[in-house]
């Protein structure tokens, strides 16, 4: 089974090696349409980019394995982060967590039972002032309590909150951060 | 102080539409670039930033004037700037604010500073997470495209500039520069033997240089209002060479956590208090706070400054706490932590300090390349043994051990990694070694956890 990505797609493909003078350079960029068009990193999808950026299968399987976003197994369609580091733990990051496990019954590393949502644990995600967050997909839910973080997940069981619309659905969305406290 | 201070970097914030080019024009954006371009030369440029004395603003505070005066391309070779806009150190959450509230004058930073350095490529490396802070650069790189500013002829000026963005994966050390250029040319993100540092051979094996988002940003400023002025603002003594206004951040048990402009050289206790709010709960003092990102050792408030002699660099502020030393990259350095990105994480009287280092080496342990064993394993063993001290298993030697392993890790390694992680193990140790000699003995108690405090039930100050 091969993987191959949309015509249309493909020219962005082309565009990217345009910005680069090494076609290598492409690599990270071109793991990234590919994760977002097939889910994760399949062994295809690497096949498919070492032939594309004319390197080998190891090469870049080397360089899958040395970033935390790059899914080397399937996940479920809702990705759930869950900043753990220190100034998100100070905040109740713990409480964040322990609520996601108990509602989607799994533990952290896991997909939920009903299979909407994989709960991953992060290092910081460069939102230490609006403590706790979590990162579902692209976006940034952040100042969490137990309450704002199940609206949230209800949102998106119901189906409301896609990718594209959560962004207008939730207040920490896409407010630039800190920055509104000056 | 904070009154007749008028915003520089972040003037912008908050208006409405400002990510778009035509309200950021109207609000003085590419001004500066195109003064820049059509009216000065590329030493004119270099000279005023040599003049601002700005200091790096990626942690390690090395002044940007002297960093571009390192390269010296050979005919024929390409130059390229590289924006650091990765962002991962804890408590760090500056540069998402600049990306997204001000990304025109980001790209304007980088239209000046290409065209002084020679370079006609521009990559701007932003963390993977931050998937909406490249969209809207991308946008407004569309727009800047769409005008010529970004082009053939920026301005009618023959140097050619391109600016693209780069999406990392999720790799803390990708915020090291080499790892960051590793990364640039699809590599993993292993940092680089040095020298041949990038001012030599940097990207795709061009003389390169690499700024931080921050740093790159404050060109336009620094050109709009020449050196000398933006050097002006700091409230550090000329002795100390680090001048202009800075973001900082402030993150854990204040009132008003957030990211906030000032000038260079305001102490601790004011962002603490001034801009920060205040401690969250009143009946909780302030017991510790980590100065600038996860790296840099942990400063305690009823620590005082011990300068005696007259000829001491920090002899002014003898006897006062370390929280009221004004916070510049020599005045941290001389105090025995760092002033880093100036984004502090401030713990009150609830935080086991166990605990609070044994977070920050969860985070180092996942973080290190393990391309180096003494980092690699270092990390490793630091984790288990603070692993052992929190769960009643650990021995009485074992915060002697901990030190042993930290001092084992630094300057062993490739890159300045290992220094991170064991810089602030030793700085935990020496300021709370009480505790951790108590956790040796008997564990933590339960209530150690570290979000015993959290936020629910207390009102945000708006």
């Amino acid at each position: 089974m091969s993987f191959s990505l949309p015509s249309e797609v493909e020219k962005k493909v082309d565009d990217l090696l345009g910005r680069y003078p090494t076609k290598r350079a492409a690599c990270l960029p071109l793991l990234w349409i590919c994760q977002r068009e097939h889910g994760w990193v399949s062994p295809e999808v690497i096949h498919y980019v070492a032939n594309r950026l004319e390197l080998s299968t190891a090469v870049v399987k080397g360089v899958v394995t040395f970033y935390t976003m790059f899914f080397e197994h399937e996940v479920a369609p809702n990705v759930v982060w869950v900043c753990r580091t220190l100034s998100c733990d100070l905040m109740g990051a713990k409480v964040v967590q322990e609520h996601l496990e108990k509602r989607f019954d799994c533990h952290a590393g896991e997909t939920s039972k009903c299979g909407n949502f994989t709960l991953l644990k992060a290092e910081c995600l460069a939102a230490c002032g609006q403590a706790p967050m979590v990162q579902i997909n692209d976006d940034y839910f952040e100042n969490l309590t137990v309450e704002s973080l199940d609206a949230v997940i209800d949102k998106i069981e119901a189906g409301i909150a896609s990718d594209a619309s959560a962004r207008s659905v939730e207040p920490s969305e896409p407010s630039p951060s800190g920055g509104s406290t000056l | 102080m904070t009154e007749d201070f008028k915003p520089v970097l972040t003037k912008r914030y908050g208006i409405e539409g400002s990510e778009t080019i035509a309200v950021a024009e109207k609000h003085g954006v590419y001004s500066q670039a195109r003064k820049a371009l059509t009216t000065m030369t590329p030493e004119a440029i270099k000279d005023e930033v040599k003049k601002a004395k700005i200091r790096g603003r990626g942690g390690a505070g090395f002044p940007a004037g002297v960093k571009w005066g390192f390269l010296n391309p050979a005919e024929g070779q390409d130059v390229y700037l590289v924006v650091n806009g990765d962002e991962s150190e804890p408590g760090t959450f500056k540069d998402r604010t600049l990306m997204n509230n001000d990304p025109h004058r980001l790209i304007e930073g980088c239209l000046i500073t290409c065209y002084a350095i020679g370079a006609h490529v521009a990559y701007i490396y932003v963390r993977g997470e931050l998937a909406h802070s490249i969209d809207i650069l991308e946008a407004a790189l569309a727009e800047a495209r769409a005008k010529g500013y970004v082009g053939k002829t920026p301005f009618g000026k023959n140097h050619p500039i391109e600016v693209y963005t780069h999406s990392g994966a999720g790799a803390y050390i990708c915020g090291e520069e080499t790892a960051l250029l590793n990364s640039l040319e699809g590599r993993r993100g292993e940092p680089r033997l040095k020298p041949p540092y990038p001012a030599i051979k940097g990207a795709f094996g061009m003389p390169t240089v690499v700024n931080n988002i921050e740093t790159i940003q404050a060109v336009p400023d620094i050109i709009e209002m020449g050196g000398d002025t933006w050097y002006g603002h700091t409230v550090l003594g000329d002795e100390w060479n680090d001048g202009g206004v800075r973001l900082y951040g402030i993150s854990g048990h204040v009132k008003t956590p957030g990211v906030y402009e000032a000038p260079v050289g305001i102490t601790m206790r004011q962002l603490i208090d001034e801009y920060g709010g205040g401690m969250l709960h009143e009946d909780r003092p302030l017991k510790g706070v980590v100065p600038g990102g996860s790296s840099t050792p942990v400063l305690r408030p009823d620590r005082k400054v011990h300068a005696p002699n007259e000829d001491d660099r920090l002899h002014p502020w003898h006897g006062m706490s370390e929280i009221d030393v004004p916070m510049g990259v020599e005045t941290y350095r001389e105090l025995g932590t760092m002033l880093g990105t100036t984004c502090a994480i401030v713990m009150d009287t609830s935080v086991n300090m166990v605990e609070a280092c044994r977070n920050l080496m969860k985070f180092y342990k996942h973080e290190s390349c393990g391309q180096c064993t003494p980092c690699r394993e270092g990390c490793g063993w630091l984790l288990d043994v603070l692993n052992g001290l929190a769960d009643g298993s650990g021995k009485p030697g074992d915060v002697g051990l901990l030190v042993d392993i930290a001092n084992n890790m630094m300057g062993n390694t490739i890159c300045a990694f290992a220094d991170g992680t064991a810089m602030p193990l030793l700085g935990f140790v020496r300021q709370f070694r009480d505790e951790f000699e108590v956790a040796a003995k008997g564990g933590l108690p339960e209530e150690s956890r570290l979000d015993d405090s959290t936020r629910d039930g207390v009102e945000r100050a708006a």
